[in-house]
């Protein structure tokens, strides 16, 4: 055969693949949407679950699931940005250094599944907080953190060093400088990891599933209080969220409408992800254009 | 090209006594890790007027005014030897608070870099930082600064919108009254008009000379009209040294060493 | 005269004080992630390493041994903590799902970034990048209502096993691996291929012979991060694997792999106990694993810049 037309078969060959691989993705998210969706209804979404009866929803679970985020973001977004600025501004190029970058990269390789036994032994068991909102959130941090510095460390690496040096030379601290002139700057991309953090940690179950534990009692959503047992904001509490849900009711298998209720759950999960994606996308073109000026 | 050595009598000696002097060095070194980039340079500054600091690039003019108010302090590895003495004071010296130093010795650097604010923002930034509040102040001094650097005309009605959206030649005067927003006492400025258009450069070169009344500007060019047209004194840098240093029609037209005569004519750099 | 910039230039001002708590709180910051690293080490290697020092197991015998039932001891009153089945299996599931993803992910990014740069990228980049996104619960899900029927009804058994496992694994690094190979191509300067198409190689020869060879080391990156994924993913493997602690006969016979393993163990342990601490010894195991994958990207990256 001659190159030409090995050319020709290879590239039939080639297309062929990428219509398998497209094929593969969209029915992953036909199935999951066309399965799920159906169940999916104000009630479903608002009531709790039913461990031996049919009819159970995921209100509570859903509470959890963003509790959890929002406390395990508010914990690692700060220090995840202190140590992007230490990574990106302040460290200098020596074994030290690169001893740090080396850790960050292997805690961020770190199978979820350890990174949850170690939050189950050190916040659970040792710190006391048993199955509690608190331990998962930590936990969640772990998980985090690093893709998170990583991601500001890179996003402050993109903007410009005569930025850095304008500020500098007006007298301002490196600080100050790349608080107030290189962090702004780099704001869309900072932004947009983040958010996407946000959608892997909302979707995390292995982490979970020994920290935040695998059941979740009950809510009072009239009452607010955080030290009381039953309310939503409780941090003591144990909270199981919508990923662990899926999971649970999966290989426990005593739920009657299992299926029914992961393929649901399973639908929520997935518009989430959309959602953080497509966020991610929105806010970072808009912040952007709001920095440049344009308009 | 031939080798020239660096030789003292050929740098002119300012007399303290005759001229008042912002700023001075005393056999300046200053090396990257192993590399020496300046190799012992002794220059004085007379103050409210303008020196051009000329040669080949790779000279080490930049490197030589970037360390006038420790711009080089943030590349990892350098190291400065001698003295560089303002107001009595060794920059380098322990206890000099760096930020200080830096508000009364200003930079204009070689590519215009504005920050993505407002055109209002970016002069206001650093006063506000350091306190200035009150909004009819701020205002005045917007006013005053695009002014002495001929921009607020052209800007004076769209203040709030991105200084990126500024022309590279509006953009360098931006940084010019951004910089002497602070007041400074001395204003470094590393090759300002080279990456402008001529019509943008000259502008630019106005201004300075118009900003010479209230500050010493010690500027870097390779560009010797520029040097011939606004410059008070010229030092010749070579190879780490500055080899020749003089009033500027000195300079240009009866160099004292043949090195600087075969630079201001064009044969080398 | 008195001098005030003198005197300023003396002090500290707001800016020293800024820079020094600034630099303080981003030092702390990073202190506390090289911390967490520190202590996990630490945790899972005191806890892993106790099956070995208190529990006396021998080291090879955990290794090898098939029979995992730490809780009862063996003739020599040893503990029976043999490992060997979970590691066949995630090693198994690990390399098979690997070798299923490479070329397809690799085809699809040669597809993206060579066959049709504008309209397949268009299409194919959002979709892989959503994907990557999607919770590895969803992909047990899918794996247990769709790939375990398939595979009870095309092979008999229970459904349950490493070839269930290898389906959702190969579907769940599938998006990871090509999304990382699309950047290996892309990295690969235009001129290079510029050159050979105007040496009157087809389109191919070109792909073949240059571009798949200098984006080699990132293109192993890609597969080796996609295995060192597959190897760590705990939930979705457990719910589609069988979770039977026995060396596995064959594709579709129900396994173990480490992870799921310690995902259904650790709650019905108790701390302490033999068979606790023996699940700690796969999480060591699971961690030794994910440093030799990284230190095998680094080693590539290493080989890649020379």
């Amino acid at each position: 055969m001659n190159s030409k037309k090995w050319d020709k078969v290879a590239t039939g060959v080639l297309y062929f693949i990428a219509g398998i691989m497209i094929l593969i993705l969209a029915f992953l998210l036909i199935y999951i949407l066309v399965n799920g969706l159906p169940h999916v209804s104000w009630h479903f979404l608002t009531s709790s679950a039913k461990s031996f009866q049919s009819g159970g929803g995921i209100g509570v679970q859903l509470f959890n699931s963003f509790y959890l985020l929002f406390l395990a973001m508010l914990i690692s977004v700060p220090l995840s940005i202190g140590a992007g600025i230490y990574l990106s501004e302040y460290a200098r190029k020596n074994w030290l250094t690169s001893l740090i970058r080396s850790s960050i990269d292997i805690l961020s390789s770190l199978p979820s599944i350890v990174v949850g036994l170690f939050g189950f032994l050190v916040f659970s068991i040792q710190a006391g907080l048993g199955f509690s909102i608190l331990s998962g959130a930590l936990a969640l941090t772990v998980f985090n953190l690093p893709l998170l510095t990583r991601n500001v460390e890179e996003s402050l690496n993109t903007i410009s060093e005569s930025q850095r040096e304008a500020g500098l030379a007006l007298g301002l601290s490196k600080w100050e400088t790349v608080l107030r002139v290189v962090i702004p700057e780099a704001l869309p991309g900072i932004v947009t990891g983040m958010i996407l953090g946000a959608g892997r940690v909302f979707g995390e179950a292995a982490a979970l599933i020994y920290t935040a534990g695998q059941s979740a009692p009950p809510l009072d959503f009239a009452n607010w209080n955080p030290f009381y047992i039953a309310s939503p904001l409780n941090p003591l509490r144990p909270a199981e969220t919508l990923a662990v849900h899926i999971w649970k009711i999966n290989s426990e298998g005593i739920m009657p409408d299992a299926s029914q209720v992961s393929a649901g759950a399973s639908a929520v999960l997935i518009i989430a992800v959309l959602l953080f994606n497509f966020g991610a996308r929105y806010i970072s073109a808009r912040v952007y254009r709001r920095m440049t000026g344009g308009q | 090209m031939k080798n020239y050595t660096a030789d003292d009598k050929y740098i002119k000696a300012l007399d303290p006594n005759k001229h008042e002097l912002a700023i001075y060095t005393d056999d300046l070194h200053v090396s990257y890790g192993s590399s020496e980039a300046i190799h012992g340079v002794s220059l004085a500054f007379e103050r409210f007027k303008i020196t051009a600091l000329i040669g080949a690039s790779g000279s080490g003019k930049s490197t030589y005014l970037r360390s006038l108010n420790r711009m080089n302090d943030n590349i990892d590895g350098t190291k400065v030897t001698g003295k560089i003495m303002y107001r009595g004071l060794d920059i380098n010296g322990p206890g000099i608070n760096v930020y200080e130093m830096r508000k009364h010795i200003g930079m204009v650097f070689q590519r215009p870099n504005p920050f993505s604010k407002s055109i209002y923002d970016n002069i206001t930034f650093a006063p506000k930082r350091n306190g200035l509040k009150d909004k009819n102040k701020l205002d005045e001094l917007v006013e005053t600064t695009l002014k002495q650097a001929a921009l607020w005309n052209q800007v004076k009605d769209d203040l709030h919108q991105s200084a990126l959206a500024l022309s590279g030649g509006q953009q360098q005067r931006l940084c010019i009254a951004r910089a002497i927003a602070m007041k400074p006492d001395i204003l470094l400025l590393d090759e300002p008009a080279s990456a402008l258009d001529p019509i943008s450069t000259s502008t630019v070169e106005d201004t300075l000379l118009a900003l010479k009344d209230d500050y010493t500007i010690i500027i870097v060019t390779h560009n010797m009209q520029q040097a011939a047209r606004i410059s008070d004194y010229t030092a010749f840098f070579h190879l780490g040294n500055a080899l020749e240093f003089d009033e500027t029609s000195n300079v240009f037209t009866n160099p004292k060493i043949q090195a600087t005569e075969d630079y201001v004519s064009g044969r080398f750099g | 005269m008195h001098d005030q910039i003198k005197e300023s230039l003396l002090k500290k001002s707001r800016a020293t004080r800024s820079e020094r708590r600034g630099k303080l709180i981003s030092l702390f910051c990073t202190a506390i992630i090289i911390l967490v690293v520190v202590s996990i080490f630490y945790f899972v290697a005191s806890k892993g390493l106790a099956t070995f020092f208190s529990n006396k197991v021998n080291v090879w015998d955990f290794l090898s041994k098939t029979v995992w039932n730490p809780g009862s001891t063996d003739s020599h009153g040893n503990p029976q903590a043999g490992a060997f089945p979970m590691i066949i299996g995630s090693f198994a599931v690990t390399l098979l799902s690997a070798i299923i993803a490479t070329p397809f992910a690799i085809a699809t990014a040669i597809f993206m970034t060579e066959i049709s740069p504008t309209k397949g990228y268009k299409i194919l980049q959002p979709v892989t990048e959503l994907l990557v996104g999607i919770p590895s619960v969803v992909y047990g899900f899918i794996g247990l209502s769709v790939v375990v029927p398939f595979v009870r009804h095309t092979f008999g058994g229970t459904g349950f096993g490493i070839l269930a496992g290898t389906f959702v694994l190969f579907v769940m690094i599938l998006p990871t691996v090509t999304s990382m190979s699309v950047d290996a191509l892309r990295a690969v300067p235009r001129y290079y291929r510029e050159a050979s198409l105007a040496l009157g190689a087809t389109r191919w020869q070109t792909i073949y012979k240059v571009v798949l060879r200098s984006a080699t080391p990132g293109l192993a990156t890609a597969v080796i991060f996609g295995m060192s994924r597959a190897f760590g993913e705990a939930l979705a493997v457990q719910m589609v694997i069988g979770n039977a602690a026995l060396l596995p006969h064959n594709l579709v016979s129900p396994a173990s792999t480490l992870t799921s393993v310690l995902t259904m163990g650790m709650g019905n342990t108790v701390m302490g106990s033999v068979s606790n601490n023996a699940l700690w010894s796969l999480a060591l195991l699971l961690l030794l694993m994910s440093l030799i994958f990284n230190l095998i990207i680094n080693r590539i990256a290493k080989k890649g810049e020379l």
